[in-house]
């Protein structure tokens, strides 16, 4: 069961996409897991054929318990089938120390005659979603879905439970307030250029290929982590740990309340269309619950960027166990000196919100110049 | 009413049929306890003693083993006595002579006797007769080889099993339940002889099979309707015989709806509708899509109040809600 944020303690497998046999291979979606962030679709980093299930669905489980045995494609030495805990874990500073037992794991309820009928038809159970009693697996279920060609996903029950996810925030936030000694840095950004450039390439594309602000600003962070690797990564019981790349988690508020802060993977090497295409789907997929385990558990910072919403600056809560957190306010126009004169220009609050365990202001004032330097040469971004 | 139907009673029922068995074969007689002057405990065989000598309606001593064991033996010598014996509760004083004697001898005679006898007893509760006036106890019997046992439920199966039961060389039980005798109903003019092999469907559905016979064929009836108004098709096989049991019937509806109920007035332990589950369990499993349902009779000495009573005994409410509980609904 992989940690979908620092106060996940357990999850609970909804459905299993793959079944015994089939091939996986790394990004491979091959689960649904119910979250206090709603149901989140486990990915895989491993390559090789599922062996078999160790978790069985409606099972509730602490996070780092194996779900699945996959045999790995390549012999290695001494071991050959290796117990995947579907991701690897991020890191979790706090044990989980009082998680529940977990209910015993129940088998799966397929009535006697569906089964017969699958395994006439050749067709899979795995993806079926049972309407009888306690959710079996009934004949007609069966039927149906071997009357659809190709078998249609079944509608995974995903909801967003508003309330869970404003529990797991509150969790988060008062532990970050709690642990986390935050110190916090504001400069204001001009965008003449930025600005200027992006209307000049958004003039000649289509809606939907437009870039926004948001895309360039993220990239400009990206980019500027790269010299700034201690603000990328996550404080553990070990000290500071820098990211393996650079995941930018992207505040995405959700309709109703509550927010979810999945992560833009390698953002820093990413150009701007794909990150712009990536975000929008990132959007998407937020808010209607559809997000991946390792979205979920990879950001090395958090950018929150309040853009439209009428508020210069935002000074932000560190998401834990990150250790920085970037804040956007809304561009406006104000008088600016330029050359000795007072001129309008636009621009916007950048605020770094970092924990003074893994860096220091100077540092960040740093950061945040880079940040700014870069994004007055938007076309290098 | 039409020429070719009349309005009859199953009580009446029963009774034609014995008439017409006694006008039919010289050889038949009936005995029993108060089947004579009294005209039966269930007014079942009033005025036959008018119409028959004193010798093909007996009056019998108060003593079932004594005069099953004389109707066994009359069956042996040649006759085709209709013994009579109260109600299941009594028929406990003849077990030896059943279980024993009526049921064995043909086979411990190597087929050189035939036991032609049919014994008529009322069976069930719900008349406010106490606990030891109100088993259902057929169950019992079903259980034991050598014997047939028919439990007609409706009209037609009152009037014209008797017949078929005296033509058969084995012994034969016919259970009345006696909250059916004051049922009343149509009878087609040109209805004709029944066997006594089969079950049957009495209501055709395809969402669950609700197997029962006897006393509560309509309230099971009764539960399809109610099923009916709720989307729920509920097929009603009255198993009609349950010895030999028409396991056949039974597994082709369960094949077809995938989900079964055994509705009995018996008690749920070792009881007949465990036997019918587990028949289902043994040829019908891989066709389920819910585990089988019963409804039956509270584990409890049937009580004496009305409340209590019909507390203790299956309802159409909880045939309803077991059938429900097949389908998840």
């Amino acid at each position: 069961m992989p940690s979908l944020g620092a106060d996940m303690e357990a999850g609970t497998l909804v459905e299993w996409l793959k079944g015994p046999g089939d091939r996986v291979k790394r990004g491979d979606i091959v689960a649904v897991v119910e979250t206090q962030k709603g149901a989140i679709e486990v990915d895989i980093f491993e390559e090789g054929v599922i062996e078999r299930w160790l978790v069985e669905p409606g099972t509730t489980v602490p996070v780092g318990t194996p779900l699945a045995l996959i045999a790995s494609t390549q012999p290695a030495p001494g071991a050959k089938v290796s117990t995947v805990a579907a991701v690897p874990a991020a890191p979790t500073p706090m044990a989980p120390s009082s998680v529940e037992q977990p209910p015993r794991a129940r088998r799966a309820r397929v009535s006697p005659a569906a089964r017969r009928l699958a395994a006439e038809r050749g067709a899979s159970l795995d993806r079926l979603t049972g309407s009888g009693p306690e959710g079996a697996i009934l004949y007609s279920d069966v039927e149906r879905a071997a009357a659809a060609e190709p078998v249609p996903r079944p509608t995974v029950p995903r909801r967003l439970d508003l309330a869970e996810m404003r529990r797991a925030i509150a969790a988060a936030m008062a532990r970050s307030k709690r642990e986390i000694p935050h110190y916090y840095l504001c400069t204001a950004i001009e965008l003449t250029r930025g600005l200027a450039w992006l209307e000049g390439t958004n003039a000649t594309r289509p809606p939907a290929q437009r870039l926004l602000l948001a895309a360039l600003l993220l990239k400009a962070v990206a980019r500027a982590l790269g010299e700034a690797p201690e603000f990328n990564g996550f404080f553990t019981a070990h000290g500071f740990q820098p990211g393996a790349g650079i995941h930018v988690g992207t505040a995405i508020a959700i309709r109703g309340g509550g927010l979810v802060a999945p992560a833009i993977r390698d953002a820093d090497k990413l150009s701007l269309d794909d990150l712009m295409a990536q975000l929008r789907d990132l959007v998407a997929r937020a808010r209607s619950g559809a997000l991946r385990s390792s979205e979920m558990s990879d950001p090395t910072i958090t950018v929150t960027n309040l853009g439209e919403r009428s508020v210069e600056t935002v000074f932000g809560v560190i998401y834990p166990p990150q250790v920085a957190l970037i804040g956007f306010g809304m561009p406006v126009e104000r008088p600016w000196t330029a050359g000795g004169q007072v001129v309008a220009r636009r621009v916007i609050s950048a605020t770094l919100a970092a924990d003074h365990r893994a860096s220091d202001g100077h540092r960040g004032a740093l950061f945040l110049a880079d940040i700014d330097r870069r994004l007055q040469s938007p076309e290098k971004l | 009413m039409t020429d070719n139907v009349r309005e009859i009673t199953y009580r009446d029922a029963v009774r034609e049929a014995i008439r017409e068995a006694l006008l039919a074969d010289p050889r038949v007689f009936l005995m029993g306890e108060d089947v004579g002057r009294y005209g039966g405990c269930y007014a079942v065989t009033k005025g036959l003693l008018d119409e028959f000598s004193p010798d093909r309606i007996r009056d019998t001593p108060l003593s079932e083993s004594a005069f099953v064991g004389a109707g066994i033996g009359a069956a042996l010598g040649g006759m085709r006595p209709i013994v009579e014996i109260m109600t299941v509760n009594f028929s406990l004083l003849a077990l030896d002579q059943i279980v024993n004697n009526a049921a064995t001898i043909r086979h411990m005679s190597g087929g050189q006797f035939e036991v032609p006898v049919v014994i008529r007893m009322a069976t069930g509760a719900g008349r406010q007769l106490a606990a030891q006036h109100s088993h259902s106890l057929e169950g019992w019997y079903a259980h034991i080889p050598g014997l047939k046992v028919v439990t007609p439920a409706t009209l037609e199966d009152a009037r014209f099993m008797l017949a078929t039961a005296l033509a058969d060389p084995n012994p034969v039980l016919i259970f009345e339940h006696v909250m059916l005798y004051n049922r009343s109903g149509v009878l087609s003019a040109d209805a004709g002889p029944v066997d006594i092999r089969s079950a049957i469907v009495r209501r055709p559905g395809k969402h669950v099979t609700l197997v029962t016979y006897g006393g509560t064929l309509f309230k099971t009836l009764n539960a399809a309707e109610t099923l009916a108004k709720g989307g729920v098709e509920a097929e009603v096989v009255d198993l009609r015989v349950l010895r030999p049991l028409d396991a056949e019937t039974v597994l082709s509806s369960v094949r077809k709806t995938r989900r079964a109920v055994i509705v009995d007035e018996g008690w749920r332990s070792g009881s007949l509708s465990a036997e019918i589950s587990a028949r289902i369990m043994e040829e019908a499993f891989w066709d389920l899509d819910a585990p089988v349902g019963r409804v039956c009779s509270a584990e409890v000495p049937i009580p004496y109040p009305h409340h209590l009573e019909e507390a203790a005994l299956p309802q159409p409410a909880a045939i309803v809600a077991a059938a429900k509980a097949t389908l998840g609904v």
